[in-house]
């Protein structure tokens, strides 16, 4: 399987070649070498899924991390080493697959994307950076390696947040979404020390081994204000995937974040980056499970209320992308309680496996809804719902495709969302009633503005266009078809039999029971939508009156923005940063300016000495050797 | 016998005579035979000193002989340099010869 370590070699390459000599190339050229690049690394991925789910051999029946590649690079004692390697297990080898082919689709979509804009090159540069960093994310051997790849993708989401970068707006957008995250990192990165403090490792295989037992024996006893140690570390392991995963309230970035160019909303924030703070947790659940088990607790409740959170407000933005970033964060809330009220053997550890699906095909699913977006933003140059309607007619392939991405968020069968969310209902209501409720409840908002988007963009009274819309070009319909495709077909694959907690396949049916309770909540939501937004009427806006000030919270997003600027700019800022710049601007650049100026002042004293007149060199000879042997005849 | 203090203090008063027209003259030639001053001064007490204090010995007036040599070799060089000197500047106030640092 060493082969593998070409699907981080290619999108390096191709990277460092967009980069350094893109601007020699001509647009077009550039912009199907890096397609071709990343087709090239999708086969490898395809190849290495093959082989590591049919043509290799398990033991006992559970699928065997592979290590095809392990290279010391940093050493601090015997068992404490940085390595960089490649791990190859169920759930990397799933996020390959995710990964590569949402990447490729987003890769071929913005050819036509993003004809004629300036930095076209560039533009693929940095998808091919972000490729190779969230590439590298998944196939991390140790969670220090782990580390460096989840700044690597940071970085390179807030250079495509800000590729627009004349616009003020893409810019702060930008800041933003680096400087949350990278607060919510920091508590990744104590939380990593912490851990290895303990444990003396940072791979993930001695980690996680023999039920994180390791852990559970290192930190033993190991308490600070009352909550062990290990609870520290993994609550605050969490936080870093709560920052990149968008939980609340580390949430605001995403929806800004919205400001990028859309295929890249389609591919960093919905389908792959979002998601790796799941995909930390499911890397790190035995310990979750095994160690802190009321770590996972608050990660289910954290989920289940920014699914709840996030759903609300969607249902209330008119910017169609603001309303799928909203949705991005529900469903990856979705993820995080299946992961939360997961068990780990056997069929108990559905939550596990029923994360990882949806995983799968919310990947799929989102990325056709924003490349749908993007196709539909293309055609009409504008994000508001309220200046499109009717366009059905004149992009019926954008308008199906969008149509069965929504019946697949929305969780109808036969599409893939109805199977992982059938699953991650079906744990959640084996372990937790209450959670289960506020679930079924999001299941039903999210139709309901799903489909409010759909016959908002749709259907719905004609609008005065400026030019008639006309269909998205072929290379931005291929990747339509393609997703909506697996939209439709990825729900049937036999997910138990690759992905479970403890990677040894089991059987997972269908539970009619809960299901056809989660068919009919989403039926009403899609009804309510169609009775209010498929023809064009003043119901919702009476429905929203009725609301008040509700409904102005949550089109504000409840104003989670000002306060976190209170606490920052009024709080932080006032408080503690501006003493802190008090002190540094007065008292230690003040003490480095003395010492600087006064050596400037005694140089100019001195500078005499030096004047080449040779009678004053004998002068000053001549009162040394007198001061000299005062001192020598006076001590 | 002519006691030793004498001869220090004329040795004394040349030394600092010598170093004052080091100090305090411009021309480069005054400064030169200040120079002189102060070396002759030394071999006095060179002198003195082996003659009062050690009179079996001779290396103080040796090294007498030997500094009148030297003195004189320097003088040579020095009056190269200074007529050099004012060949190209026709100067030899020593203020106005800065020109390696200025």
């Amino acid at each position: 399987m060493e082969f593998t370590l070409l699907i981080l070699i290619i999108p390096l390459f191709m990277f460092l070649f967009l980069a350094l000599a893109g601007h020699k190339l001509k647009p077009g050229i550039a912009g199907v070498a890096g397609t071709v690049g990343m087709a090239v690394v999708t086969v490898l991925s395809y190849t290495a899924a093959y082989i590591y789910f049919f043509d290799t051999t398990t033991i006992d029946g559970i699928y065997q991390k592979i290590t095809p590649l392990s290279v010391e690079w940093l050493r601090f004692t015997d068992r404490l080493h940085i390595d960089l390697g490649i791990l190859l297990d169920p759930i990397s080898v799933m996020m390959l697959v995710v990964i590569t082919t949402v990447s490729l689709m987003v890769h071929l979509y913005s050819i036509g994307y993003m004809r004629g804009e300036k930095g076209f090159q560039r533009y693929y540069a940095f998808l091919s950076l972000f490729s190779f960093s969230m590439l590298g994310l998944v196939v991390a051997t140790n969670i220090f390696q782990m580390y460096i790849f989840w700044e690597l993708v940071g970085v390179s989401s807030y250079l495509l947040i800000g590729f627009y970068y004349t616009k003020p707006s893409a810019v702060t957008a930008s800041k933003k979404a680096f400087i949350v995250t990278r607060f919510a990192d920091l508590g990744f990165l104590v939380g990593i020390l912490i851990l290895s403090y303990y444990t003396g490792t940072f791979d993930f295989d001695l980690l996680t081994a023999d039920k994180g037992s390791l852990v559970i024996s290192s930190t033993a006893g190991v308490s600070f204000l009352g909550i062990s140690a290990v609870t520290w570390a993994m609550t605050l392991i969490f936080m870093g995937g709560a920052g990149k995963s968008a939980m609340f309230p580390l949430h605001i970035w995403l929806p800004d974040a919205m400001e990028g160019p859309t295929p890249v909303s389609a591919l960093i924030h919905a389908a792959t980056m979002v998601v790796a703070g799941v995909y930390l947790v499911a890397r790190l659940f035995p310990v979750y499970f095994f160690a802190t088990p009321e770590t996972l607790t608050l990660i289910a409740y954290t989920g289940a209320f920014t699914a709840l959170f996030a759903a609300i407000i969607a249902i209330t933005q008119t910017d169609i992308k603001r309303v799928l970033a909203f949705s991005t964060i529900s469903q990856i809330a979705y993820m995080m309680v299946a992961l939360g009220v997961s068990s780990f053997d056997g069929h108990d550890g559905l939550g596990y496996m029923a994360s990882m699906f949806h995983l799968f095909t919310h990947a799929f699913f989102k990325a056709l809804l924003f490349l749908g977006a993007g196709a539909v933003i293309h055609a009409v140059h504008s994000n508001e719902i309220s200046e499109m309607g009717g366009l059905r007619k004149y992009m019926p392939v954008t308008s199906i495709t969008f149509m069965i991405a929504c019946l697949a968020i929305s969780g109808i069968p036969p599409f893939s969302g109805f199977f992982s969310k059938d699953e991650i209902l079906a744990a959640t209501h084996h372990h937790d009633m209450a959670l289960y409720i506020v679930l079924l409840v999001v299941a039903g908002l999210t139709a309901f503005y799903m489909f409010r988007l759909y016959f908002g963009i749709f259907h719905g009274k004609e609008r005065e266009y400026h030019h008639t819309p006309h269909e998205a070009p072929w290379i931005m319909l291929v990747p339509l078809v393609f997703l909506a495709v697996l939209s439709c077909v990825t729900g049937l694959i036999p997910f138990s039999e690759f992905v479970s907690g403890d990677r040894k396949p089991f059987d997972s049916h269908i539970d009619w029971n809960i299901a056809i309770q989660g068919i009919i909540v989403a039926v009403t939501g899609i009804v309510f939508a169609s009775l209010l937004y498929r023809k064009n009427s003043e119901k919702p806006a009476k429905i929203a009156a009725k609301f008040g000030i509700l409904y102005t919270a949550a089109v504000k997003k409840f104003y989670l923005d000002e306060v976190w600027l209170f606490i920052t700019k009024k709080m932080i800022f006032k408080y503690i940063s501006t003493p802190i710049a008090w002190f540094d601007r007065y008292v230690i650049d003040g003490t480095m300016n003395l010492t600087g100026r006064s050596t400037e002042k005694l140089a100019w004293i001195i500078r005499d000495f030096q004047s080449g007149k040779v009678q004053s060199y004998a002068w000053i000879f001549i009162i040394g050797v007198m001061i000299i042997t005062i001192l020598a005849l006076c001590l | 016998m002519i006691p030793m203090e004498y001869y220090l203090i004329i040795s004394m008063v040349m030394f600092f005579a010598g170093i004052y027209g080091f100090i305090a003259r411009k021309n480069l030639l005054a400064i030169l035979i200040s120079l002189e001053l102060i070396l002759n001064s030394v071999e006095i007490n060179f002198s003195v000193f082996n003659r009062y204090l050690y009179p079996e010995h001779l290396e103080g007036m040796f090294f007498s002989l030997f500094g009148i040599a030297v003195s004189a070799a320097e003088t040579a060089v020095a009056i190269a340099i200074i007529i050099n000197v004012y060949r190209i500047r026709q100067d030899i106030d020593v203020r106005h010869i800065d020109k390696m640092k200025n």
